[in-house]
Protein backbone atom coordinates (compact mmCIF):
# COMPACT_ATOMS: atom_id res chain seq x y z
CA UNK A 1 0.00 0.00 0.00
CA UNK A 2 1.10 2.95 -1.20
CA UNK A 3 -0.08 6.54 1.45
CA UNK A 4 0.60 10.18 0.26
CA UNK A 5 -0.06 12.81 2.52
CA UNK A 6 -0.38 16.52 0.37
CA UNK A 7 -0.40 19.40 2.01
CA UNK A 8 2.39 22.68 2.01
CA UNK A 9 3.49 21.92 5.50
CA UNK A 10 0.64 23.70 7.77
CA UNK A 11 0.53 22.35 11.64
CA UNK A 12 -2.58 20.18 10.16
CA UNK A 13 -0.83 18.13 7.58
CA UNK A 14 1.75 17.63 10.34
CA UNK A 15 -0.81 16.42 12.64
CA UNK A 16 -2.08 14.23 9.51
CA UNK A 17 1.32 12.53 8.79
CA UNK A 18 1.67 11.64 12.92
CA UNK A 19 -1.92 10.18 12.71
CA UNK A 20 -1.20 8.21 9.61
CA UNK A 21 1.66 6.43 11.26
CA UNK A 22 0.24 6.23 14.67
CA UNK A 23 -2.89 4.44 12.28
CA UNK A 24 -0.14 1.98 10.44
CA UNK A 25 0.94 1.09 13.61
CA UNK A 26 -1.94 0.05 15.45
CA UNK A 27 -2.78 -1.81 12.90
CA UNK A 28 0.42 -3.35 12.67
CA UNK A 29 0.32 -2.64 8.38
CA UNK A 30 3.57 -1.90 6.35
CA UNK A 31 2.68 1.09 3.83
CA UNK A 32 4.69 3.18 1.98
CA UNK A 33 4.18 6.89 3.80
CA UNK A 34 4.88 9.68 1.33
CA UNK A 35 4.93 13.39 1.98
CA UNK A 36 4.12 15.78 -0.84
CA UNK A 37 4.64 19.33 -0.08
CA UNK A 38 4.73 20.67 -4.09
CA UNK A 39 1.93 22.72 -4.77
CA UNK A 40 2.30 21.56 -8.45
CA UNK A 41 1.96 17.93 -7.60
CA UNK A 42 -0.79 18.62 -5.44
CA UNK A 43 -2.82 20.40 -7.95
CA UNK A 44 -2.31 17.74 -10.49
CA UNK A 45 -4.17 15.22 -7.99
CA UNK A 46 -7.10 17.35 -8.22
CA UNK A 47 -6.62 18.65 -4.94
CA UNK A 48 -7.78 22.45 -3.98
CA UNK A 49 -7.95 22.47 0.14
CA UNK A 50 -4.87 20.82 1.96
CA UNK A 51 -4.30 18.15 3.82
CA UNK A 52 -5.49 15.41 1.64
CA UNK A 53 -4.63 12.03 1.59
CA UNK A 54 -3.84 9.77 -1.04
CA UNK A 55 -3.67 5.93 -1.16
CA UNK A 56 -2.66 3.49 -3.87
CA UNK A 57 -3.33 7.05 -6.40
CA UNK A 58 -6.52 7.59 -4.98
CA UNK A 59 -7.49 10.43 -3.19
CA UNK A 60 -9.62 9.52 -0.32
CA UNK A 61 -9.79 12.53 1.97
CA UNK A 62 -9.30 16.12 1.49
CA UNK A 63 -9.11 19.55 3.16
CA UNK A 64 -10.40 17.80 6.84
CA UNK A 65 -8.22 16.74 9.42
CA UNK A 66 -8.91 12.62 10.08
CA UNK A 67 -8.87 10.81 13.82
CA UNK A 68 -6.72 7.83 13.74
CA UNK A 69 -10.25 5.97 13.88
CA UNK A 70 -11.50 7.10 10.89
CA UNK A 71 -7.98 6.68 9.56
CA UNK A 72 -7.71 2.48 10.57
CA UNK A 73 -11.27 2.27 8.53
CA UNK A 74 -9.76 3.71 5.51
CA UNK A 75 -6.42 1.96 5.45
CA UNK A 76 -8.63 -1.38 6.37
CA UNK A 77 -10.74 -0.74 3.07
CA UNK A 78 -7.98 -0.04 1.02
CA UNK B 1 -11.89 5.10 23.80
CA UNK B 2 -12.76 2.95 20.56
CA UNK B 3 -15.80 3.80 19.38
CA UNK B 4 -17.82 0.71 18.98
CA UNK B 5 -20.62 0.78 17.00
CA UNK B 6 -22.04 -2.69 17.63
CA UNK B 7 -21.60 -2.11 21.81
CA UNK B 8 -23.34 1.60 21.48
CA UNK B 9 -26.24 0.24 19.69
CA UNK B 10 -26.65 -3.14 22.39
CA UNK B 11 -26.47 0.04 25.21
CA UNK B 12 -29.06 1.71 22.86
CA UNK B 13 -31.33 -1.31 23.41
CA UNK B 14 -31.06 -1.62 26.60
CA UNK B 15 -32.36 1.46 26.84
CA UNK B 16 -35.56 0.28 25.28
CA UNK B 17 -36.50 3.80 24.23
CA UNK B 18 -38.29 3.60 20.81
CA UNK B 19 -37.48 6.72 17.71
CA UNK B 20 -39.70 9.35 18.61
CA UNK B 21 -38.83 9.03 23.03
CA UNK B 22 -35.30 9.13 21.66
CA UNK B 23 -35.35 12.26 19.95
CA UNK B 24 -37.82 13.60 22.76
CA UNK B 25 -35.31 12.85 24.94
CA UNK B 26 -32.56 14.96 22.28
CA UNK B 27 -34.26 17.63 21.89
CA UNK B 28 -35.18 18.04 26.07
CA UNK B 29 -31.61 17.61 26.32
CA UNK B 30 -31.07 20.29 23.82
CA UNK B 31 -33.68 22.31 25.60
CA UNK B 32 -32.20 22.59 28.92
CA UNK B 33 -28.98 22.86 27.58
CA UNK B 34 -30.01 26.24 26.05
CA UNK B 35 -31.30 27.54 28.85
CA UNK B 36 -29.07 26.48 31.72
CA UNK B 37 -26.85 28.74 28.90
CA UNK B 38 -29.33 31.34 28.54
CA UNK B 39 -29.69 31.76 32.69
CA UNK B 40 -25.95 31.64 33.42
CA UNK B 41 -25.08 33.84 30.25
CA UNK B 42 -28.15 36.31 31.57
CA UNK B 43 -26.80 36.59 35.13
CA UNK B 44 -23.09 37.54 34.55
CA UNK B 45 -22.70 40.69 35.07
CA UNK B 46 -24.63 40.40 38.26
CA UNK B 47 -22.30 37.66 39.21
CA UNK B 48 -19.12 39.79 38.53
CA UNK B 49 -20.24 43.11 40.77
CA UNK B 50 -21.00 40.20 43.15
CA UNK B 51 -18.00 38.65 43.37
CA UNK B 52 -16.14 41.69 43.42
CA UNK B 53 -17.75 43.93 45.14
CA UNK B 54 -19.74 41.91 47.20
CA UNK B 55 -17.44 38.78 47.89
CA UNK B 56 -14.51 40.16 47.74
CA UNK B 57 -15.15 43.45 49.17
CA UNK B 58 -13.87 45.89 46.79
CA UNK B 59 -14.90 49.21 46.87
CA UNK B 60 -16.10 51.00 43.73
CA UNK B 61 -14.03 53.81 42.19
CA UNK B 62 -10.95 51.04 42.68
CA UNK B 63 -8.85 50.49 39.22
CA UNK B 64 -8.12 47.40 40.51
CA UNK B 65 -11.59 46.32 40.95
CA UNK B 66 -13.01 47.98 37.74
CA UNK B 67 -10.12 45.77 35.71
CA UNK B 68 -11.23 42.66 37.47
CA UNK B 69 -14.94 43.09 37.20
CA UNK B 70 -14.39 43.68 33.57
CA UNK B 71 -12.51 40.58 33.30
CA UNK B 72 -14.89 38.51 35.46
CA UNK B 73 -17.64 39.69 33.26
CA UNK B 74 -16.04 39.44 29.87
CA UNK B 75 -14.23 36.75 29.76
CA UNK B 76 -16.87 33.87 30.16
CA UNK B 77 -19.40 35.92 28.12
CA UNK B 78 -17.14 35.74 25.22
CA UNK B 79 -16.15 32.49 25.95
CA UNK B 80 -19.54 31.52 25.84
CA UNK B 81 -20.86 33.23 22.92
CA UNK B 82 -17.89 31.33 21.17
CA UNK B 83 -19.23 28.12 21.96
CA UNK B 84 -22.32 28.53 20.35
CA UNK B 85 -21.72 30.51 17.35
CA UNK B 86 -18.22 28.64 16.78
CA UNK B 87 -20.68 25.42 16.62
CA UNK B 88 -22.95 26.37 14.62
CA UNK B 89 -20.51 27.65 12.07
CA UNK B 90 -19.02 24.57 12.51
CA UNK B 91 -22.59 22.89 11.00
CA UNK B 92 -23.03 25.48 8.48
CA UNK B 93 -19.80 24.97 7.17
CA UNK B 94 -20.18 20.99 6.73
CA UNK B 95 -22.85 21.82 4.09
CA UNK B 96 -20.33 23.60 2.08
CA UNK B 97 -16.63 22.25 0.13
CA UNK B 98 -14.53 24.28 -2.13
CA UNK B 99 -15.33 21.99 -4.70
CA UNK B 100 -19.37 22.82 -4.71
CA UNK B 101 -18.15 26.48 -3.88
CA UNK B 102 -15.92 26.22 -7.05
CA UNK B 103 -18.67 24.51 -9.57
CA UNK B 104 -20.94 27.22 -8.50
CA UNK B 105 -18.66 30.14 -9.36
CA UNK B 106 -17.19 28.57 -12.74
CA UNK B 107 -18.13 30.70 -15.71
CA UNK B 108 -19.72 33.65 -13.64
CA UNK B 109 -19.02 36.91 -15.17
CA UNK B 110 -17.95 39.92 -13.46
CA UNK B 111 -20.35 41.62 -10.70
CA UNK B 112 -23.28 38.96 -10.01
CA UNK B 113 -19.78 36.51 -9.57
CA UNK B 114 -18.07 38.79 -7.52
CA UNK B 115 -21.15 39.04 -4.61
CA UNK B 116 -21.89 35.08 -4.77
CA UNK B 117 -18.10 34.47 -4.59
CA UNK B 118 -18.05 36.94 -1.30
CA UNK B 119 -21.18 35.56 -0.09
CA UNK B 120 -19.67 31.75 -0.37
CA UNK B 121 -16.56 33.16 1.00
CA UNK B 122 -18.33 33.68 3.88
CA UNK B 123 -19.77 30.02 4.69
CA UNK B 124 -16.82 27.44 2.63
CA UNK B 125 -14.54 26.86 5.13
CA UNK B 126 -11.26 27.90 4.47
CA UNK B 127 -7.58 27.78 5.61
CA UNK B 128 -5.04 30.13 4.32
CA UNK B 129 -2.95 27.34 4.28
CA UNK B 130 -4.72 26.23 1.31
CA UNK B 131 -4.90 29.60 -0.76
CA UNK B 132 -2.32 28.50 -3.23
CA UNK B 133 -3.95 25.13 -4.28
CA UNK B 134 -7.59 26.63 -3.85
CA UNK B 135 -6.39 29.98 -6.18
CA UNK B 136 -5.18 27.16 -8.64
CA UNK B 137 -8.18 24.87 -8.64
CA UNK B 138 -10.37 28.32 -9.37
CA UNK B 139 -8.76 30.26 -11.99
CA UNK B 140 -8.15 26.81 -13.66
CA UNK B 141 -11.54 25.57 -14.18
CA UNK B 142 -12.79 28.94 -15.36
CA UNK B 143 -13.53 31.14 -12.07
CA UNK B 144 -12.73 34.66 -13.12
CA UNK B 145 -9.99 36.29 -11.79
CA UNK B 146 -12.06 38.93 -10.30
CA UNK B 147 -14.55 36.47 -8.79
CA UNK B 148 -11.58 34.41 -6.86
CA UNK B 149 -10.25 37.24 -5.61
CA UNK B 150 -13.41 38.64 -4.03
CA UNK B 151 -13.54 35.19 -2.33
CA UNK B 152 -10.02 34.93 -1.39
CA UNK B 153 -10.98 38.59 0.83
CA UNK B 154 -14.08 37.62 1.95
CA UNK B 155 -12.82 34.06 3.07
CA UNK B 156 -10.13 35.20 5.94
CA UNK B 157 -11.53 38.81 6.81
CA UNK B 158 -14.59 37.91 7.48
CA UNK B 159 -14.18 35.48 10.41
CA UNK B 160 -16.51 33.88 13.21
CA UNK B 161 -13.91 34.67 16.13
CA UNK B 162 -14.27 38.40 15.39
CA UNK B 163 -17.58 38.42 14.49
CA UNK B 164 -18.56 36.75 18.01
CA UNK B 165 -15.88 39.21 19.71
CA UNK B 166 -17.67 42.05 18.11
CA UNK B 167 -20.96 41.64 18.72
CA UNK B 168 -20.20 40.15 22.79
CA UNK B 169 -17.79 43.34 23.52
CA UNK B 170 -19.92 46.34 20.96
CA UNK B 171 -22.85 44.70 20.44
CA UNK B 172 -24.78 43.58 17.47
CA UNK B 173 -24.66 46.81 15.50
CA UNK B 174 -20.82 47.07 14.93
CA UNK B 175 -21.14 43.19 14.62
CA UNK B 176 -23.30 43.97 11.41
CA UNK B 177 -21.28 46.84 10.16
CA UNK B 178 -17.95 44.55 10.19
CA UNK B 179 -20.46 41.82 8.34
CA UNK B 180 -21.91 44.59 5.59
CA UNK B 181 -18.55 46.39 5.44
CA UNK B 182 -16.22 43.50 4.99
CA UNK B 183 -18.68 41.85 2.22
CA UNK B 184 -18.69 44.95 -0.13
CA UNK B 185 -14.95 45.09 0.24
CA UNK B 186 -14.35 42.11 -1.25
CA UNK B 187 -17.32 42.38 -4.17
CA UNK B 188 -15.99 45.98 -4.60
CA UNK B 189 -12.25 45.16 -4.48
CA UNK B 190 -12.74 41.84 -6.46
CA UNK B 191 -14.72 43.38 -9.77
CA UNK B 192 -12.11 46.37 -9.53
CA UNK B 193 -9.24 43.28 -9.93
CA UNK B 194 -11.56 41.72 -12.35
CA UNK B 195 -11.84 44.89 -14.26
CA UNK B 196 -8.04 46.03 -14.91
CA UNK B 197 -7.62 42.55 -16.44
CA UNK B 198 -4.39 41.60 -14.44
CA UNK B 199 -4.49 37.75 -15.78
CA UNK B 200 -0.57 38.58 -16.99
CA UNK B 201 0.46 39.18 -13.59
CA UNK B 202 -0.31 35.80 -12.32
CA UNK B 203 2.41 33.39 -12.52
CA UNK B 204 2.51 31.82 -16.01
CA UNK B 205 3.11 27.71 -14.70
CA UNK B 206 -0.65 28.29 -13.05
CA UNK B 207 -2.45 28.57 -16.45
CA UNK B 208 -0.38 25.98 -17.82
CA UNK B 209 -1.39 23.41 -14.65
CA UNK B 210 -4.07 21.29 -15.62
CA UNK B 211 -5.88 20.07 -13.04
CA UNK B 212 -6.91 16.47 -12.85
CA UNK B 213 -10.76 17.18 -13.21
CA UNK B 214 -11.63 16.74 -9.34
CA UNK B 215 -13.18 13.42 -9.82
CA UNK B 216 -13.41 12.85 -6.21
CA UNK B 217 -15.09 10.17 -4.22
CA UNK B 218 -15.01 11.98 -0.59
CA UNK B 219 -17.96 14.39 -1.64
CA UNK B 220 -21.09 12.17 0.00
CA UNK B 221 -24.03 13.40 1.34
CA UNK B 222 -23.45 13.40 5.01
CA UNK B 223 -26.12 12.59 8.12
CA UNK B 224 -27.03 15.05 10.40
CA UNK B 225 -25.17 13.11 13.37
CA UNK B 226 -22.18 13.63 10.87
CA UNK B 227 -23.49 17.72 10.77
CA UNK B 228 -23.77 18.27 14.08
CA UNK B 229 -20.27 16.38 14.78
CA UNK B 230 -18.58 18.68 11.98
CA UNK B 231 -19.75 21.37 14.45
CA UNK B 232 -18.17 19.92 17.73
CA UNK B 233 -14.79 19.42 15.58
CA UNK B 234 -14.65 22.98 14.84
CA UNK B 235 -15.40 24.03 18.55
CA UNK B 236 -12.44 21.56 19.67
CA UNK B 237 -10.56 23.26 16.88
CA UNK B 238 -11.24 26.91 16.93
CA UNK B 239 -12.33 27.61 20.62
CA UNK B 240 -9.68 25.06 21.75
CA UNK B 241 -7.04 27.37 19.69
CA UNK B 242 -8.30 30.85 20.16
CA UNK B 243 -9.20 30.62 23.91
CA UNK B 244 -5.77 31.55 25.49
CA UNK B 245 -5.68 34.45 23.20
CA UNK B 246 -9.15 35.72 23.91
CA UNK B 247 -8.40 35.94 27.89
CA UNK B 248 -5.26 37.57 27.45
CA UNK B 249 -6.89 39.77 24.88
CA UNK B 250 -9.52 40.72 27.83
CA UNK B 251 -7.23 40.59 30.80
CA UNK B 252 -5.02 43.61 28.72
CA UNK B 253 -8.32 45.14 27.68
CA UNK B 254 -9.51 44.82 31.57
CA UNK B 255 -6.23 46.29 32.79
CA UNK B 256 -6.64 49.60 30.20
CA UNK B 257 -10.43 49.85 31.38
CA UNK B 258 -8.92 50.04 35.02
CA UNK B 259 -5.76 52.23 34.45
CA UNK B 260 -5.91 54.06 31.30
CA UNK B 261 -7.24 57.74 31.97
CA UNK B 262 -10.58 58.84 30.15
CA UNK B 263 -10.22 60.89 27.30
CA UNK B 264 -6.83 59.68 26.32
CA UNK B 265 -6.59 58.02 23.28
CA UNK B 266 -9.08 60.87 21.88
CA UNK B 267 -6.04 62.61 20.70
CA UNK B 268 -3.98 59.72 19.11
CA UNK B 269 -7.27 57.21 17.79
CA UNK B 270 -10.24 59.99 18.14
CA UNK B 271 -12.40 61.27 15.20
CA UNK B 272 -9.87 64.47 15.14
CA UNK B 273 -6.76 62.88 14.38
CA UNK B 274 -7.41 62.32 10.48
CA UNK B 275 -3.69 60.54 10.25
CA UNK B 276 -5.10 57.64 12.78
CA UNK B 277 -7.01 55.81 9.89
CA UNK B 278 -3.95 55.22 7.85
CA UNK B 279 -1.87 54.73 10.34
CA UNK B 280 -4.35 52.03 12.27
CA UNK B 281 -4.11 49.46 8.35
CA UNK B 282 -0.81 49.94 8.19
CA UNK B 283 -0.19 48.83 11.57
CA UNK B 284 -2.24 46.22 11.21
CA UNK B 285 -1.03 44.10 8.36
CA UNK B 286 1.86 42.55 10.30
CA UNK B 287 0.04 41.47 12.51
CA UNK B 288 -1.80 38.57 11.87
CA UNK B 289 -4.85 35.80 12.89
CA UNK B 290 -4.99 36.81 16.76
CA UNK B 291 -8.19 39.07 16.35
CA UNK B 292 -9.14 37.02 19.14
CA UNK B 293 -6.59 39.06 21.29
CA UNK B 294 -6.21 42.22 19.23
CA UNK B 295 -9.98 43.17 19.58
CA UNK B 296 -11.03 43.20 23.53
CA UNK B 297 -7.97 45.55 23.00
CA UNK B 298 -9.01 47.74 20.57
CA UNK B 299 -12.78 47.59 22.44
CA UNK B 300 -11.22 48.94 25.75
CA UNK B 301 -9.39 51.54 23.79
CA UNK B 302 -12.54 52.38 22.20
CA UNK B 303 -14.25 53.15 25.45
CA UNK B 304 -11.21 55.32 26.25
CA UNK B 305 -12.00 57.80 23.24
CA UNK B 306 -10.69 56.01 20.29
CA UNK B 307 -13.07 56.24 17.06
CA UNK B 308 -14.83 53.57 15.39
CA UNK B 309 -14.25 54.01 12.08
CA UNK B 310 -10.53 53.70 13.17
CA UNK B 311 -11.13 50.82 15.00
CA UNK B 312 -13.27 49.25 12.51
CA UNK B 313 -9.79 50.33 9.74
CA UNK B 314 -7.79 48.82 12.34
CA UNK B 315 -9.45 44.86 12.66
CA UNK B 316 -9.90 44.52 8.89
CA UNK B 317 -6.25 45.04 8.46
CA UNK B 318 -5.58 42.66 10.86
CA UNK B 319 -7.49 40.36 9.72
CA UNK B 320 -8.04 40.69 6.08
CA UNK B 321 -5.01 41.60 4.89
CA UNK B 322 -2.33 39.23 6.49
CA UNK B 323 1.66 38.90 5.80
CA UNK B 324 1.53 35.37 5.83
CA UNK B 325 -1.09 35.10 3.22
CA UNK B 326 0.75 37.43 1.14
CA UNK B 327 3.60 35.75 1.21
CA UNK B 328 2.24 32.34 0.01
CA UNK B 329 -0.02 34.09 -2.64
CA UNK B 330 3.74 35.34 -3.64
CA UNK B 331 3.87 31.85 -5.74
CA UNK B 332 1.50 32.41 -7.85
CA UNK B 333 1.19 35.75 -8.27
CA UNK B 334 3.53 38.66 -9.38
CA UNK B 335 4.64 41.55 -7.37
CA UNK B 336 2.24 44.11 -9.54
CA UNK B 337 -1.26 42.02 -8.53
CA UNK B 338 0.43 41.69 -4.82
CA UNK B 339 0.67 45.17 -4.49
CA UNK B 340 -2.44 45.89 -6.58
CA UNK B 341 -4.49 43.31 -4.57
CA UNK B 342 -3.24 44.78 -1.16
CA UNK B 343 -3.80 48.57 -2.32
CA UNK B 344 -7.04 47.90 -3.85
CA UNK B 345 -8.16 46.17 -0.12
CA UNK B 346 -6.55 48.44 1.66
CA UNK B 347 -8.26 51.84 0.29
CA UNK B 348 -11.67 49.82 0.59
CA UNK B 349 -10.60 49.43 4.28
CA UNK B 350 -9.81 53.28 4.55
CA UNK B 351 -13.08 54.11 3.20
CA UNK B 352 -14.90 51.91 5.27
CA UNK B 353 -12.69 53.54 8.52
CA UNK B 354 -13.15 57.17 7.09
CA UNK B 355 -16.54 56.84 6.36
CA UNK B 356 -17.77 55.58 10.02
CA UNK B 357 -15.80 58.31 11.75
CA UNK B 358 -17.71 60.75 9.87
CA UNK B 359 -21.04 59.20 9.81
CA UNK B 360 -21.35 58.05 13.37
Amino acid sequence: MKIEVLGTGCPKCMSVEQNVKKALAELELQADVEKVTDIQQIIQKGVMSTPALVIDGKLVLQGKNPTVEQLKELFKGA
Amino acid sequence: MSGDPQRASAAGKNVRLPAAGKWLLWLFIVLAAAAAWWLVYGNLERFANWLVYGALGMSAGNRLASALAFFVFEAPKVLMLLLVVVFGVGIVRSFFTPERTRRMLAGRRQTAGNVLASLLGVVTPFCSCSAVPLFIGFVTTGVPLGVTFSFLIAAPMINEVALVLLFGLFGWKVAGLYLGTGLVIAMVAGWVIGKLRLERWVEGWVYATAPASSAVGTEGRMSLAEHVSSGRDAVKDIVGRVWPYVLAGIAVGAGIHGYVPEQLMASIMGKGAWWSVPLAVVIGIPMYSNAAGIIPVVQALLEKGAALGTVLAFMMSVIGLSLPEVIILRKVLKMPLIATFVGVVGVGILVVGYLFNIVL
